[in-house]
């Protein structure tokens, strides 16, 4: 069985069962399925324009230019700096991406219509959707290219956690002027446009939170009492998991921002869990969730309103702050009903904040259930791949930050969709890469870089340095041999399992 | 690590599972309440952004209500030709309000969701056409509506012309003033909408009400053709004697009951009875015939009818209760608590024109595709099956409105248009002595080839006050539209 030395080998190694395998980069796999959403945003600008029975104009070639470039070169980047990364991560942003722009183009049109009805001349979102694109594609590259390895974030894990903690809390303090739209203190008003700190602060607070758990993460496995055979925490480990839902309280309270509340205690509560393996903490924070969400509910009338429109928005329609929207997004869902009106052919319009926060009914109206479906299961897909890839990398920061971001779009559209729906009460926080607007755009596309950094670690073959099974003259670095009980015996060229005893 | 993680994924599963789950509920399971909640406008703008059917005359198409393309959202503008004249006709559509009349009755077909459509949508969309709504042909002769409206509107008159071919039932004419212009209330501004609706229904005139179908009245003396008709069915002749006194009292009361002005009969006969309209003479017939037989004459009459449409719903005529013999003598001359629509008063007319059988009234004559072709064409039927007499005694009881149109003045008396009529004066109000009366009017011409029978009413006397009866106002309403209908044929 004796083979010569290969050229893959290297450190001396001269007989080898299990060459390291070169694993398939699959960046054609990735080309294809880019070139597939394109194909498929294309048809559905065409049919937008069809629909609204305007002949086809230069405009949906200039979005169509626009949106191949864009992705061409998201798709070039990741072939150089992150060529092991995962391919259906990519495409699937690109397709969430291309249909928002679809739709919010469609919006325009709609408004523009209504504008030139009343005598007036509407802007529109989509260009500057697009020029929100290309900034989100100069930051995504950034992040390629700066953080070669995600591990060395860790670095900088508290100085993340205070410009995230500032970010979250600026809005709040600045004056309402400045900080307030429609009801919402989370925004940082700056001359000629808008940026929503928290969108950044989540990410920020992410990586904060993995480091810091992943350094100390034995002191929260540590157990406490125990109690009817559960191992309950120390009441001094509550620390962190108090200050998250202090914090949350605090969005809720200085913010009136309930979405984002929500979104970041799922967050913290589910990377608690994975860095510490213990039920308890789910337990515990679900407790806590329950019980703030209880005071939230007597203290603050905003929240009862929210409740209220959630149990049946056709009996609140017609109050101040009522289930109007929620009842027009309904009825935009319902009249698409299975397949919907088409591309263009409906009136999603029709409900306040259509391009915004019930983007998802919109979809929903015109693309119908199957198409509603789709684009929820391309986010599963999504989640699911950057769950995979935390799965595969080796590293627990990295483990821990995979997870966390994969969950927080599963967690997001959760609270949006499910707010959209019905499922839940309404609170408004973004549709990723769907929904009009900056900030979010911006934000998530710097968790998509960070996603494929994770996922381009997980899949990188191993510095063939490191030999697989260590040899007797294996440096003395290799501390982890030490571990070993019974140090390898086998022969080189042995077939596994022959003589393992 | 791993294991949470792993974990961590089938929560991901579940939370989307259970947006896909409440998708479905929301998108398959509700779908349709969501869809048809009066609160959600985009059915409604679809519908009306599509090109609404027209609805035409019978001669030579006019049409009544047809639209304009915009290019504003709505697309399409509903227009209608002299919208007032027209109204009890069409209706109205309006976006903020619904629609109204005919464009409710038939708004399936005309704004193209009828199943009869189907086949020509489906060649739509694959043709790429739009899809449109289909059109309403209906039996109205323009030539009479126009008489009949500008001789109550330049009198200025609140009440209602119907005018129908006896022999068919086909409404030649459907008049109900004060009128109002269904174009305002299909204007694609807003607020133009919300102020004619404001002005429509605040006007005490109630130009909205569609006096023809949807208000019933007494009809006095014009009811007078139904105990007649009773009478003759039950054995009596023309010259049966009647009692000619001048006034009766009322059994089992000592309220007397007076012929007009108070005066004695000028004959003894029932059919002079009817020529001078005596109410002692009737009142005393209907009290002998007894209630059921009078019902029985009445219903085949279709008085009594409460599921009549043409398409739109006719609200019911009755005679009331009956309850004692009293209120048979009271209901014989037409008063007490007998109620007739102008359509059914129209009716009394024709039924006696067609031999004593009364056609069910309608007013659309077919229904045709976008393209005009045919779907479906109307024809006549008979209203309730029933004789209301037979031809004999219609032949006997036409002889005896010939004599009542010889004794009755007003203008536009012509005797080449040999009308046959009855005439009514009806008391109405909580003092009916101080009340200005209703002047009623039902006749058909010409009497040996009946081809129009109307009937008219003018409320509370028109422009005679007190002093008004039905020959004096109503009648020559009447003949004018006789005459135009008459006039063309």
């Amino acid at each position: 069985m004796a083979q010569p030395a290969g050229n893959s080998g290297a450190g001396g190694q001269q007989y080898t069962t299990n060459p390291p395998r070169e694993l398939p980069r699959r960046r054609g796999t990735e080309l294809w399925l880019l070139a597939f959403a394109a194909l498929i945003v294309t048809s559905a600008f065409i049919l937008v324009q069809a629909n609204q029975e305007q002949e086809l104009s230069w405009s949906i070639v200039w979005y169509g230019l626009a949106y191949l470039a864009i992705f061409t070169v998201a798709h070039l980047a990741v072939r150089r700096w992150a060529p092991y990364a995962d391919p259906l991560i990519l495409p699937c942003v690109a397709l969430l991406n291309g249909l928002g722009l679809v739709m919010i183009y469609r919006i325009d049109l709609a408004n523009a219509q209504e504008a030139i009805s009343v005598g007036e001349t509407s802007t529109g979102s989509a260009p500057r959707q697009v020029l929100f694109t290309v900034a989100a594609l100069i930051l995504f590259l950034g992040v390629l290219i700066v953080v070669k390895d995600h591990r060395t974030l860790t670095r900088y894990a508290y100085t993340f956690g205070l410009v995230g903690m500032a970010a979250l809390a600026l809005p709040a303090l600045l004056p309402s002027s400045l900080s307030e739209v429609n009801g919402a203190k989370v925004w940082l008003k700056l001359p000629g446009f808008s940026i929503q700190p928290g969108e950044f602060a989540k990410i920020l607070l992410m990586i904060f939170f993995a480091a810091f758990l992943v350094a100390k993460r034995d002191l929260f496995m540590t157990a406490g009492k125990r109690i009817l055979g559960i191992e309950l925490p120390r009441a001094r480990d509550l620390g962190p998991i108090i200050i998250a839902a202090v914090v949350c309280l605090g969005i809720l309270v200085f913010q009136r921002d309930l979405g984002t509340a929500l979104l970041f205690f799922g967050i913290v509560l589910v990377m608690l869990y994975v860095a510490t393996e213990r039920v308890i903490w789910v337990v515990v924070g679900l407790s806590m969730f329950l019980v703030g969400a209880m005071i939230a509910y007597q203290l603050f009338t905003h929240v009862q309103q929210r409740v209220a429109n959630w149990i049946d928005p056709l009996a609140t329609y017609d109050d101040p702050g009522g289930g109007y929207q929620i009842a027009q997004g309904l009825f935009g869902l319902g009249t698409g009903g299975m397949f919907g009106t088409g591309l263009g052919a409906g009136r999603p319009e029709t409900v306040p904040e259509s391009n915004t926060d019930f983007i998802s009914a919109a979809l929903g109206e015109e693309l119908g259930f199957v198409g509603l479906s789709a684009i929820l299961l391309v986010y599963l897909i999504l989640a699911m791949r950057g769950m995979r890839s935390a799965l595969a990398v080796r590293d627990t920061f990295g483990k821990l930050l995979g997870g966390g971001l994969s969950f927080a779009i599963v967690m997001q559209i959760f609270v949006i969709i499910g707010g959209v729906t019905k499922l839940i009460p309404m609170t408004g926080v973004t549709t990723p890469w769907l929904s009009a607007g900056g900030s979010s755009l911006l934000a998530n596309y710097i968790l998509v870089a960070l996603l494929l950094r994770i996922s381009d670690t997980a899949r990188r073959p191993q510095q063939p340095v490191k030999p697989k099974a260590p040899l007797p003259q294996a440096p003395l670095a290799e501390a982890h041999t030490v571990m070993v009980q019974r140090p390898p015996q086998q022969h080189p060229g042995a077939t596994e399992g022959g003589n393992t005893l | 690590m791993n294991t949470p993680l792993r974990k961590v994924g089938i929560t991901m599963l579940v939370m989307v599972s259970l947006l896909l789950a409440n998708a479905t509920y929301i998108q398959v399971v509700r779908a349709d309440d969501y869809r048809t909640d009066g609160r959600n406008s985009r059915v409604l703008l679809d519908e009306y952004s599509r090109e609404r059917g027209k609805i035409t005359a019978e001669e030579a198409g006019q049409v009544l209500a047809g639209v304009k393309p915009t290019d504003d959202q709505l697309r399409f503008l509903r227009t209608y030709s002299d919208g007032p004249m027209y109204a009890p006709v069409t209706g109205y559509y309006s976006v903020l309000y619904g629609a109204g009349g005919l464009e409710r009755a038939q708004d399936e077909f005309l704004n193209g969701s009828d199943p009869r459509l189907l086949v020509r949508r489906l060649s739509d969309m694959i043709t790429g056409r739009d899809p449109r709504g289909g059109n309403v042909r209906l039996t109205v002769r323009p030539s009479v509506q126009e008489a009949a409206y500008n001789a109550m509107t330049q009198n200025g008159y609140t009440g209602s012309v119907v005018a129908l071919d006896p022999k068919t039932g086909d409404i030649l004419a459907m008049v109900s003033t004060p009128s109002y212009d269904p174009g305002r209330l299909a204007s694609h501004d807003a607020e133009e909408q919300q102020e004619a609706w404001k002005q429509f229904s605040d006007d005490p005139g109630n130009p909205m009400l569609n006096r023809a179908i949807r208000e019933n009245y007494p009809p006095g003396s014009t009811f007078k053709i139904v105990t007649t008709a009773a009478a003759l069915e039950n054995g009596m002749s023309g010259d049966s004697q009647v009692t000619s006194d001048s006034n009766i009292t009322l059994p089992g009361t000592s309220t007397t009951l007076e012929n007009y002005g108070g005066a004695t009969c000028q004959g003894s006969t029932l059919a002079e009875a009817l020529k001078y309209s005596c109410n002692t003479a009737f009142a005393k017939i209907a009290g002998d015939l007894g209630k059921e037989k009078l019902e029985a004459t009445a219903a085949n009459f279709g008085i009594g009818m409460d599921d009549l449409e043409i398409p739109m719903g006719v609200v019911p005529s009755g005679l009331g209760e009956l309850e004692s013999e009293a209120a048979l003598y009271q209901s014989g001359i037409g008063q007490r608590d007998v109620r007739l629509t102008p359509l059914q008063d129209a009716l009394l007319a024709a039924t006696v024109a067609n031999d004593g059988v009364a056609m069910k009234p309608q007013l659309v004559k077919a229904l045709l595709a976008p393209d005009l072709s045919t779907i479906e064409e109307f024809t006549p039927e008979e209203l309730t099956g029933e004789a209301a007499m037979s031809a004999e005694n219609a032949q006997t009881l036409t002889d005896m409105m010939i004599q009542s149109e010889s004794n009755t003045s007003g203008g536009g008396k012509d005797e080449s248009l040999k009308i046959a009529s009855k005439t009514g004066t009806a008391e109405h109000g909580t003092d009916p002595k101080a009340t200005p009366p209703h002047a009623w009017y039902t006749a058909f011409a010409p009497h040996d080839d009946p081809k129009i029978a109307v009937a008219v009413i003018v409320e509370s006397g028109g422009n005679r006050g007190l002093a008004a009866t039905g020959g004096t106002v109503a009648a020559e309403i009447a003949r004018s539209t006789i005459s135009a209908a008459l006039g063309g044929g």
